[in-house]
């Protein structure tokens, strides 16, 4: 698993969430720190699939810890909310 | 031959569940509906025969036995489509509650909602955004005590009566979500009278004058009511409303086939003329097409939730559509007797054009299902 050249985050996750956007929203310039709610390339449909399409593609499970606006916003944030559950459950696991 | 989509236990049950509308709901739908109100005798029927909160699962994520509780619906609405809307909203609350909420606020509301001990109202709707939720102008602002709530919701099922409200407001300009106590300080309801259909919905208009809340009361995170409260209590209302419409088109099928097993003009019983005979058959055969679509919506939502979306999406639109058109045919099969009041097929018939807008309009049920199309199928 490489690391993506801006931020340091593995890049599996990165462009499996890149693939997400760029066939959700038809958009093809969403750079990875653009905010997608400040923007206005997201609507009310897409935000409402999100969190499922994050929970069933990468088998996690969105905790209250993890609900702040600022983790869903950008590309990275996305892959880092995304790292941070899969270490934290494997940290969980005996 | 047993059943190839209900277990023998979901079939008992729907049988239990059968006479329990038979007596305790149907004898009052009429008169709801006239009235525009539930008495609190339904209302508490409902609560004692525990039916909140069936579609809950163990785990926060997951979902209880969802076949079964799409036949809870089907059978409230072939009786009285008002009562399976005070368990679908009860049961829009309480998935939000059960998946997004804190632990302190599931000990506070899980129980006494689950219990019919509390009624919830889940307030979204405003006079500029009911498609588009993102449009809500409601606001909330923290202060040194909590939040003040300022605005006003529309079309708030149950509004007129709940105990506690799911309010979706803006906190720094993003749509989020409150639990919030009916009897707190500057909220007020205006009754909604004159709806088409739903009509013993106790729908209201709730003004909300700077209602100061506790910080406790927010749920799902700042912000993240798009994200996380909407998804999950509007798969639950688009799911009942679903199997709603089929218990609805259901009703009316059985309307349209006593009165034209009955009822003979031109020396002829209207059963044996063709062009009647042609209305049952496009009845009875969308019924079962949405019925089947309802079954595999319940089914991806629990096993293949990759596809649950695009599911509950096609279930809700063609179950609603079916709805309204064999509603359509029983009034006409009935004639005047279809137009009168009194009628069953005419209070389904104003009930089910509701059907087409509420919990997602079929316009965005359409969009879904296409987006969900052409994003599975990849793009180039």
């Amino acid at each position: 698993m490489g690391l993506s050249s801006t931020t340091g985050i593995s890049s599996e996750p990165v462009t499996r969430i890149r693939a997400f956007l760029f066939q959700t929203l038809r958009e093809e310039s969403v750079g990875d720190e653009d905010d997608i709610f400040a923007t206005g390339l997201v609507n009310s449909l897409f935000a409402m699939q999100l969190v499922q399409w994050l929970e069933r593609e990468f088998s996690i499970e969105i905790q209250d810890e993890d609900l702040e606006l600022r983790n869903f916003s950008t590309v990275a944030a996305l892959a880092a909310l995304v790292e941070r559950i899969g270490n934290r459950r494997a940290s969980d696991c005996p | 031959m047993s059943d190839p989509f209900f277990t023998t236990a979901q079939l008992e049950e729907r049988k239990r569940l059968r006479k329990f509308v038979n007596d305790a709901i149907l004898p009052h739908a009429e008169d709801c509906d006239v009235r525009e109100a539930l008495p609190l005798l339904v209302i508490e029927s409902v609560a004692n025969a525990g039916l909140f909160g069936r579609h809950l699962g163990i785990e926060r994520s997951g979902w209880g036995n969802l076949t079964a509780y799409g036949l809870l619906h089907e059978e409230l609405a072939r009786a009285c489509s008002n009562t399976r809307s005070l368990v679908t909203v009860q049961d829009m609350v309480l998935a939000a509650l059960h998946r997004w909420g804190t632990a302190e606020q599931r000990s506070a509301y899980m129980t006494p909602l689950t219990q019919g001990k509390k009624i919830a109202a889940f307030a979204l709707s405003e006079v500029n955004a009911g498609s588009d939720a993102s449009a809500i102008e409601a606001t909330a602002v923290a202060s040194a005590d909590g939040y003040r709530l300022t605005g006003r919701k529309n079309w708030i099922s149950f509004g007129e009566i709940a105990d506690l409200f799911l309010i979706i407001a803006r906190l720094n300009n993003q749509p989020t979500a409150f639990l919030v106590d009916g009897r707190v300080s500057g909220l007020h309801r205006i009754p909604i009278r004159g709806l088409l259909g739903l009509r013993a919905s106790m729908s209201a208009e709730i003004v909300m004058e700077d209602c100061l809340i506790p910080a406790n009361c927010l749920i799902g995170g700042a912000g993240c009511a798009m994200l996380t409260i909407l998804p999950t209590a509007l798969a639950v209302g688009r799911y009942g409303v679903a199997w709603g419409c089929v218990g609805m088109a259901q009703a009316c099928l059985e309307e349209a086939i006593s009165h034209a097993s009955k009822r003979r003009q031109f020396g002829v019983l209207l059963c044996d003329q063709q062009l009647v005979q042609r209305l049952i058959a496009d009845m009875h055969v969308k019924i079962g097409a949405a019925r089947l679509l309802c079954w595999e919506a319940g089914q991806r939502m629990v096993h293949d939730r990759g596809k649950a979306d695009l599911s509950l999406a096609s279930a809700k639109y063609f179950a609603s559509t079916a709805a309204l058109e064999s509603a359509s045919s029983a009034v006409r099969i009935q004639g005047a007797v279809g137009c009168a009041s009194g009628s069953v097929a005419a209070r389904h018939f104003r009930d089910a054009k509701i059907m087409e807008i509420i919990e997602g309009s079929n316009e965005i049920q359409q969009l879904t299902i296409a987006q969900q199309l052409f994003t599975s199928r990849g793009r180039g």
